[in-house]
């Protein structure tokens, strides 16, 4: 078969809200859906400031672990879980996403990986997306595979704080703190 | 129910050096305070990155891929269809898949409240669409040529006119957002954000191509804009082929 060369990838640049949000977007469950909460944060840059025009996007299994997706060897999952939340920043550079607590999911190898959402960050000023991933302080995340590769001392970057209708979850883009962005 | 060692996922491959921009673009002044400076750490790509949003038509409303009849008016500025196919590094139509496209005016101006520059806003023009792709991986949007427009970068700094494009493909490794340039566009060659490229060839695959043939008679003038996500990786699938060779 042919080989086809990349498209490249370029900033969503200063505007993306006009483009990108969705009204519905922030909710991977309707709202009253038993058990939802709310996963909140703050996208800050290199001094700390708020990022005003930023883009957070989750994608996750459901909470019995499934995906909808054919590419899923257990077979997609079924019933009504779109599985993905997208939210532009405030001004104050602030976020929600609205879901479920993720289930277990099998890793390589035998391995188990413990609840987590995989985050995309756009932004004016960042040329490709970062990568990073979503884990809860509650749940046990002793022996996930993902977790065990990063440095011990930035692993608290990944782990999302308890709150009172939900999680914290900050993400900061450089300087100290840096959460940790992946190579996907 | 497979058993985690059963498991065989597909694999998406890198995308080959020079192909994306580096984070950490000088020319591009908003990337110093906003690019991680420690190193990305690997992530294996395994169930949660191989899937991901399969999003359908519940998207789209009526006109969302026809932005020139999104209002009672007629937008300003000239017409244009912009047409092409979403594919995977095989060639394979990625289908029934969401695009999103945002874009300035005529003039060169965003609906959006931080777009200062003095270029009228047009009250029949939103510049935002959405549509899906069809069962060949094809997606199409009537609309308007965007214009270019100052940004304040560099000194007399001008972005060439383009169309940001929004792209999921079939999984979490393959979400790409971009943006589409206009041939021949005399504002390339001072523009950071294009030239942020390392390749110029992978450059020039975000330049869509007029086509004669799509443009239509007293109506539109008509470019093809291909877009390429990264392939499933070959030699996982060597294995399960190798009677063929
Ligand atoms: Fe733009």
């Amino acid at each position: 078969m042919t080989r086809l060369l990349p498209t490249p990838s370029q900033t969503v640049g200063p505007y993306l809200s006009i483009g990108l949000p969705w009204p519905d977007g922030p909710h991977v469950v309707p709202e009253g859906t038993p058990g939802a909460f709310w996963i909140r944060g703050t996208v800050r840059d290199g001094h700390g400031d708020p990022v005003p025009d930023a883009m957070i996007e989750t994608w996750q299994a459901d909470p019995d672990g499934g995906f909808r997706h054919p590419d899923d060897p257990r077979g997609a999952a079924n019933g009504e879980f779109r599985g993905f939340g997208r939210c532009p920043t405030e001004t104050d550079g602030t976020y929600g996403i609205f879901t479920l607590l993720p289930g277990v999911v099998p890793g390589e190898g035998g391995t188990t990986q413990a609840r987590h959402i995989d985050v995309s960050v756009f932004a004016r000023g960042l040329l490709h997306r970062v990568v990073t991933r979503i884990y809860f302080e509650d749940q046990d995340n002793s022996g996930d595979p993902v977790l065990a590769t990063v440095p011990e001392e930035r692993r608290g970057t990944l782990i999302a704080a308890k709150t009172d209708d939900g999680y914290r979850f900050d993400v900061r883009l450089q300087g100290d703190g840096e959460t940790v962005f992946f190579r996907v | 129910m497979a058993t985690p060692t059963d498991f065989r996922l597909p694999r998406y491959g890198e995308d080959p050096e020079g192909t994306h921009p580096p984070l950490d673009s000088s020319g591009y002044r908003s990337t110093a305070l906003r690019y991680p400076k420690q190193d990305l750490v690997l992530l294996p790509q395994m169930l949660t990155e191989v899937t991901g949003p399969l999003l359908g038509p519940g998207r789209l409303g009526e006109h969302d891929n026809d932005l020139t009849r999104q209002h009672d008016g007629e937008p300003q500025g000239q017409r244009i269809i912009v047409t092409g196919r979403l594919l995977d590094g095989e060639g394979r139509p990625v289908r029934d898949s969401l695009v999103e496209i945002w874009q300035a005016n005529a003039g060169g101006r965003y609906r959006h409240t931080g777009d200062r520059w003095p270029s009228p806003l047009d009250p029949n023009f939103d510049g935002v669409g959405r549509t899906l792709t069809d069962s060949d991986g094809r997606y199409t949007f009537t609309t308007i040529k965007p214009g270019a427009y100052p940004w304040k970068n560099h000194d007399n700094a001008w972005r060439p006119a383009h169309i940001h494009f929004s792209v999921f493909g079939s999984a979490f490794t393959q979400r790409l957002v971009t943006q589409m340039y206009f041939p021949d566009d005399p504002l390339f060659s001072q523009d950071p954000i294009f030239n942020s490229i390392p390749d110029e060839k992978a450059r020039q695959r975000m330049v869509s191509r007029y086509d004669h043939d799509i443009t239509q008679a007293e109506w539109a003038l008509g470019f093809q804009f291909d877009i390429v996500l990264r392939g499933r990786d070959a030699s996982v699938f060597e294995e399960e082929e190798e009677d063929e060779d």
